[in-house]
This record gives C-alpha cells, structure tokens and sequence, in this order.
C-alpha cells in the first residue's frame, strides 16, 4: 500500500515536472527577481506587469530574432520579498537551477546590490530597472563596475544634485531637515548625497533625522524637525513611509514643503497620503505627460491591460525588456557571454523613459530626470533635469 | 521647555498602545507561563478587522472599538482552542513554536488577502488644540484615556472578580486549583478573549493614529510590546503597563537628546541594562522553579 502509493506520487511529480519545463525547454528564458510582497508589492507588480506586456508583445510576434531564428521569450517570476537575503537567494536559484540568460531585478537597492554580487560572481547579467544607488553596480571589493550588472535608470548622486538644485533655485529653500529610513540601502544613499550637494550649494541642513524600517510613530523625529524650522524637508524614503510621516508632520503643525525621491513614484502614495502629501514635489523618471509617440503607446497598451496609467518602476522594467531583446538579438545567440558582449557594446538606446546613453565599461545609463508635483491627486510635471 | 512637554505627549501616546498590547503578552504568560507570540499579528488582523467594518459601515469610534474588540476576543479564543490547548500539556518549546506558526499564518493570510497597505478611514476628524507651544489633539486624549480606561478596567476585573481570581489562582498553581473545582479551560479562554480584545482596542486606536495599515505592521510593534512585557516583569498586569510607558519614553527622548541613528541601539541596550539590574523586570517577582 504504502509502496504503490511512494510510487504513484512519484510518477506524478515526474510527470508534473516533465510537464512545467516542456514549454521552455527551447525559449530563451530571462529570470524576474521583484518584490512581491513585503514593503513595497507596489514595485514589484509594476514591474511583473511591464515585463509581461513587453515579452506577450513579443511572443505574439514570433519572439526575438536569433542567428538560429526566432524563438520565444519565457519569463521566470520570483518573489525577492524586499528582502535582501531573498533576493540573494533568489538570484541565485534562477541563474544556477532555471538556467536563465538573464536576470531583471531587484528593483529596490537594498536587494539589488545582493543579487547584483551574485549575478557577477556566476557569470550572468541582470538590469535592476529602477535601483539608482551607485553600490548596485560597483564591485564591492575593487570599487571597479561590475562586468555583468546594468541599470534601467539614473544614479543617485544624479538625483541629489536634481534635488538640491530644484529646492535651492525653484523653491527658494534656505534650509532643509532630512528625514530617512537608515536601515535600507536607496533612502540613507540619497539622504546623505542631498545632505553634501545642498550644503555645497549654499543651502543649510538645520536636521538629520532617521528611522528603522517598519516604524510607524515619528512624531519624537518630527517634533525635533519642528524645532528647527526648515524651509523643506526632504523625504527620501518609499511610497508606503511617507504618508504617516506627512500626516503626523501636519498634524504636529509642520507646514513645510515635502521633497522627495525617486522612491515616491507608486501611484499608491496618492491614496495612502490623500490631502497630506498634496502639493509635494519629487524626481523620478517619467512622466506620462511629456511622452514621446513610443511612450504613448505603451501608456496605452499599459493602461488598457491593467486598468492604470504605468508608474516609473513600470517604465523601466519594459525598458530594461527592450535593453536585453535588443542585446539578444545582436548577439544572436541564447548565451549569457553572447548577451553581455552585445550588451556592452549598446552606446545609445530610445526607451520610454527617454535616450539611454551608456559609457564605455559602465552599466549605468546616462539620461535625464523629471521633478513631478502631487496635485489633486495626480502626477504633475513639473520640470526636466538634463545629465 | 515646550519642546520637552511636546515630546512627553509623543513618549504618553506611544507608550499607551504598547500598554495595550503588552497586556495580552503579560495575561496569557501569567496564566499560562507561555509566550503567544501571535498577539502582535493578532493586534494586526484587529486593525484590518477595524478596515473592513469601516469600509462597509461608517460607524461611530465607540461602536468600531466594541466590534473589533469582541471579534479579535473570538479570534483569541480560537487560536487558544485549535491551536494551544491541544499541546498545553507538551513541551514549552512546542507551544511557543506553534504560536510563531499562527502568528506567520494570520500574518501571511492577510498579506494574500490584502498585499498592499491600506488607507484607514478616519473614525472621526480630530481637532488639534494649539496652546503655549504645544500642538495635543483631540486623538492623543482619546488614545490615552481610552488605555487607561481600559487597564483600570482590567486592574478591577483581575484583582476583584471571581475570574480574575481564578486567573490569578491557576497562575499560582495550574496542578492544585482544578481540584478545588475551578473550570480551568474555561479560565483560560476567557484570558485570551481578553487579551485578544485589549490587542484588538490597541488595533482600533493604532490604525486610528498611524492610518496606513499593512500585514506585516504586527511584527515590530509586537515585539516592542513584548520587549514592555518583560521590562516590567512578564506575568504582572501593572509591569506591563508601566513597562511600556517607561519603552515609550525611552525611545522618544533618546531622539530628543541623542541622534536618532543611534535610537535602537540605546535603547535596546537601555532596557538590557534594566535586566541585568532587575532581571525579572520592574515590577517581577523571582519565580520559584517547581521540581
């Protein structure tokens, strides 16, 4: 009894499994390390759907060309759970056991940087489409870029000089507080290259102030905010940490300005934040409102699949798609040295989110920012920043 | 001298919801001498208990608190019955494993229900009052009075009632007080009913304060409440109570005078420091070990 049962699950794990990878075995696979689930889900299902709306597209018109002819895209999602430790593990289950030719993802740098040393250490590239901390694509130990880790997006210290200079010249800010997630990776990167660049512009930093990830009461921070008056303050830290930092901020009688990141984009802090963070302004990548025809198209084809016009994270993932069908195709060949000689040769690529220009021997694009205002409820452009 | 009373008003307020919470560590361990490490995931689903109710029915605060509080008692109460009564007499490690495996499954079912945070509504506007520097709002008060009221009922409920005795018998002696005729699962399930409901006000007033709830909310905020338990001596009701206030001060003026960088660490090692002193806690009497 016992036996005949061992065996009859046997044989339907094995035909389950011959059943799971049949499909793939002759598509070019590329691996999905998101966050699901955990802090930010938000950014992760951007993500997912972007992806799945660029390879659909693709697939529906017989995948990407190779040297051996056309062949289908498979995507390989997996949840990195904003974690860090996730993420590494992540990335290094689907570039060892599901053999993909390339990684997209993580997105937060908490978990890029992780899965961007795994990435290069196995040999594999992976784009992180929105992670801008300038770790994610530095090899720790040499300080050397890494060969195999690109990014979809601009670099932090970009963003802070976008930063400081906006408060300084637009808004007239003399002084600024900070206040920060010390705990993740994006947020105390940014936190500390605004505090540099807006003092050495002639700005003051009147506070400092941080917290750990999951933390919900920051009226003992804001309070101290309170105290020292400043013009702005900016707020590098994600979507889902800004509304409860910005009612309680109101709440204790602060009116300043909120600043904020690229870590802002989600839609999701309009409904979390409401009358709270309305009138804030922010960098980020995109905006749905100075799109070009190609952009049009995909906020089109976003919108209609899913309901909602795409955020920034949503942007870079299908471009970070483009980037590798792109390589692939040059290469012409499903093989990840192939892929990351192709890749690194790329020197210029029109994606959605505007020109990507990339320097010899570097994954980091060079590309311009937009500064966004939250009003009544909506993404406002404000202005561009060009590199 | 203002900014030193704004932020005494911050340090009451947060201590008084980890009060609550640390309530419903402190009754379970008493009684049972088990950690329910589930309580702070169970003061989580009590805040989305309080979302869906809202979010069908805008009722009143006072009707909300009631509600929740008397679903998060039924929730308490059958955890204790599936999931802790079946192994009370099994190893100790076995009960605390299986109450970190309920608190990931009540955590993990609300997270596949609802991945995303959500905007609490609000139970009612509050009004912010502005007098001699300070900022207090009509919330604060609301917060605080409603967890002494609460404690001051409990206090009552333990010390006069004849559950309350009975509790405090069978903390006593679980082997003895059934012999006299005392019902103890009865006992038992009314303590996480009312543990459960004290997480659940905390719920209520929490998501009222910081109104963006998400599923994983319960895990920091039940493990400062916890960490309030023992400060103050894990078992007593009155520990737990000064416990938290004494964690909520602490973490609000080490901001004040110190780098909020270094916040948890001082903290952390404050409170470790207090152990090593009072290794049962504030108000924690030495356990006698039973051979």
């Amino acid at each position: 009894m016992l036996k005949a049962s061992v065996f009859l699950l046997l044989t339907t794990c094995a035909v389950f499994l011959t059943g799971c990878t049949d499909p793939n075995r002759d598509a070019v696979k590329i691996g999905m390390n998101i966050e699901l689930t955990g802090e930010i889900p938000a950014v992760g299902a951007s993500s997912k759907n972007a992806a799945e709306l660029f390879f659909n597209a693709l697939n529906e018109q017989g995948g990407v060309t190779l040297a051996e002819g056309p062949k289908k895209v498979a995507l390989i999602i997996r949840d990195n759970g904003g974690k860090a430790d996730q993420a590494a593990s992540v990335a290094q289950q689907l570039i060892s056991s599901q053999d993909v030719v390339a990684m997209i993802g993580p997105n937060s740098s908490a978990c890029a940087i992780p899965a961007g040393e795994i990435a290069e250490s196995l040999k594999c590239v992976m784009i992180s489409p929105w992670s801008t901390n300038p770790k994610t694509t530095l090899d720790q130990a040499s300080g050397q870029p890494k060969r195999y880790v690109f990014r979809g997006c601009f670099t932090d210290p970009f963003q802070a000089i976008v930063l400081a200079k906006f408060a300084l010249n637009d808004l007239g800010a003399k002084k600024a507080a900070v206040l920060y997630d010390v705990s993740s990776e994006a947020p105390l990167g940014q936190a500390t290259l605004f505090k540099d660049t807006f003092t050495a512009q002639g700005g003051e930093i009147v506070a400092f102030e941080t917290f750990t990830t999951g933390d919900k009461d920051f009226s003992a921070q804001l309070t101290n905010i309170r105290e020292a008056a400043p013009d702005i303050i900016f707020l590098p830290t994600y979507y889902n940490d800004v509304p409860l930092i910005a009612q309680q901020a109101r709440r204790l009688g602060i009116t300043a300005q909120f600043v904020g990141s690229d870590a802002w984009s989600s839609p999701e802090i309009i409904k979390l934040g409401g009358a709270d963070v309305d009138g804030s302004y922010f960098c980020n990548h995109f905006s749905t409102q100075i799109a070009t025809d190609e952009a049009k198209k995909f906020i089109a084809d976003y919108t209609a699949k899913y309901g909602q016009a795409p955020d920034d994270v949503a942007a870079l993932t299908f471009d970070s798609c483009g980037l590798i069908t792109e390589a692939l195709k040059a290469g012409g060949k499903n093989d990840r040295e192939a892929l990351l000689g192709a890749l690194s040769k790329i020197r210029e690529y029109k994606g959605v989110t505007g020109t990507f220009r990339f320097e010899p021997g570097s994954g980091d694009p060079i590309k311009s920012a937009v500064v966004l205002q939250i009003k009544d409820g909506a993404f406002q452009w404000v202005t561009n920043a060009q590199p | 001298m203002d900014y030193f009373a704004q932020q005494a008003i911050n340090a009451i307020q947060l201590g008084s919801i980890y009060a609550l919470i640390a309530l419903g560590y402190s009754m379970v361990y008493g009684v049972l001498v088990m950690i329910n490490f589930a309580h702070g995931d169970v003061f989580m689903v009590s805040s989305f208990f309080c979302f869906l109710l809202l979010l069908v029915l805008p009722v009143p605060f006072v009707v909300a608190l009631l509600l929740v509080m008397l679903a998060t008692a039924l929730l308490g109460v059958c955890i204790e019955r599936l999931a802790y009564r079946p192994l009370r007499n099994a190893p100790r490690v076995s009960a605390i494993i299986t109450a970190l495996g309920c608190g990931l499954v009540i955590q993990n079912t609300t997270l596949s229900i609802s991945p995303y945070s959500q905007r609490m509504p609000e139970l009612f506007t509050p009004v912010t009052w502005n007098f001699a520097g300070l900022t207090i709002s009509s919330l604060q008060i609301l917060i605080v009075g409603t967890s002494v009221g609460l404690m001051l009922a409990l206090d009552f409920f333990i010390r006069k009632t004849r559950y309350g005795m009975a509790m405090r018998a069978i903390a006593q002696d679980r082997i003895t007080v059934p012999l006299m005729g005392v019902p103890v699962n009865q006992v038992i399930a009314v303590t996480f009913a009312i543990g459960a409901a004290l997480g659940g006000a905390a719920g209520v007033l929490y998501a009222s304060a910081y109104p963006v709830i998400s599923a994983t909310m319960g895990v920091l905020v039940g493990w400062k409440a916890f960490v309030a338990a023992v400060i103050g001596g894990i078992g007593n009701v009155r520990g737990a109570v000064l416990g938290a206030y004494v964690l909520g001060a602490v973490e609000v003026f080490t901001v004040t005078v110190l780098p909020s960088t270094y916040r948890d660490l001082i903290v952390y090692t404050l409170l470790l420091v207090i152990l090593i002193f009072k290794p049962y806690g504030l108000l924690g009497r030495p356990a006698v070990q039973k051979v």
